[in-house]
């Protein structure tokens, strides 16, 4: 399992291939991949991310912990930028393994869901109009609190 | 003691840490909230609604009522918008 927090731009292409090279017999892997959104309604000009980098580190440990327990995963990855970021670039990569993709799409799920919550960074949008912080969302504590139902 | 300001609170208060003394009534972080914002009108304002402020202390993540006697750092920042 391993956590990064860093300013510089990855390749995610670059970042599966790593993590799928190994795979211990395992029979899935799940990647997904954040990016800088930019809707044609509400176009962002760029995004800067703001961290606690001591506690990000061990909030993202002790997700990874928790979903290799819960759904068995063989490895799991999290890499987080931050700094500023222009729309199209990733922010965060979470790479699951399991024996079954059951387990490798949930497990990604989780910690994507509990990373939005849970890992302390702050994204500030800058627009056309200035710049301004971006609020937590309510249907992301609703998106955390369904794994604590189930 | 010392005090870690993230994101808004930190823009608010101009400045991203200071080292503290409170006094010994100061108890708890939801004390210490109160405290910073009786003594500091920027953190007042940074810190009107308690309701919307997290705290971390020794890089973990506690609840208002959370003792702060032996903290050596206290995190005061908004909700997180990772992701």
């Amino acid at each position: 399992m391993a956590v990064r927090i860093q300013t510089a731009a990855f390749d995610p292409g670059a970042e599966t291939n790593a993590f799928l090279k190994a795979t211990d017999g395992a029979g899935a892997a799940v990647t997904f991949t954040g990016l800088v959104r930019s809707a044609p309604d509400e176009p962002v000009a760029a995004l800067t991310l703001e961290c606690y980098e001591d506690l990000a580190v061990r909030q993202l440990e002790d997700l990874i912990a928790a979903a290799t327990a819960r759904f068995g995963l063989l490895a799991a990855t999290v890499i987080h930028r931050h700094g500023t970021l222009l729309p199209g670039e990733p922010i965060v990569q979470v790479m699951t393994l399991a024996p079954h993709r059951h387990a490798a799409f949930e497990g990604a799920e989780f910690l994507m869901d509990f990373l939005k919550t849970d890992a302390p960074f702050w994204k500030k949008e800058a627009t056309g109009d200035g710049t301004r912080w971006v609020e937590a969302r309510t249907d992301d504590d609703d998106a955390r609190e369904r794994w604590n139902r189930t | 003691m010392k005090i870690l300001y993230f994101a808004m609170f930190r823009e608010r208060l101009n400045r991203s840490e200071e080292e503290v003394s409170p006094p010994a009534e100061v108890k708890t972080v939801a004390d210490l909230i109160a405290w910073l914002r009786s003594r500091d009108e920027a953190a007042d304002l940074a810190f009107e609604k308690p309701s919307l402020v997290r705290a971390a202390i020794d890089t973990k993540i506690v609840k208002s009522d959370a003792l702060i006697a032996n903290a050596q750092t206290v995190a005061l920042f908004p909700p997180m918008t990772g992701g």
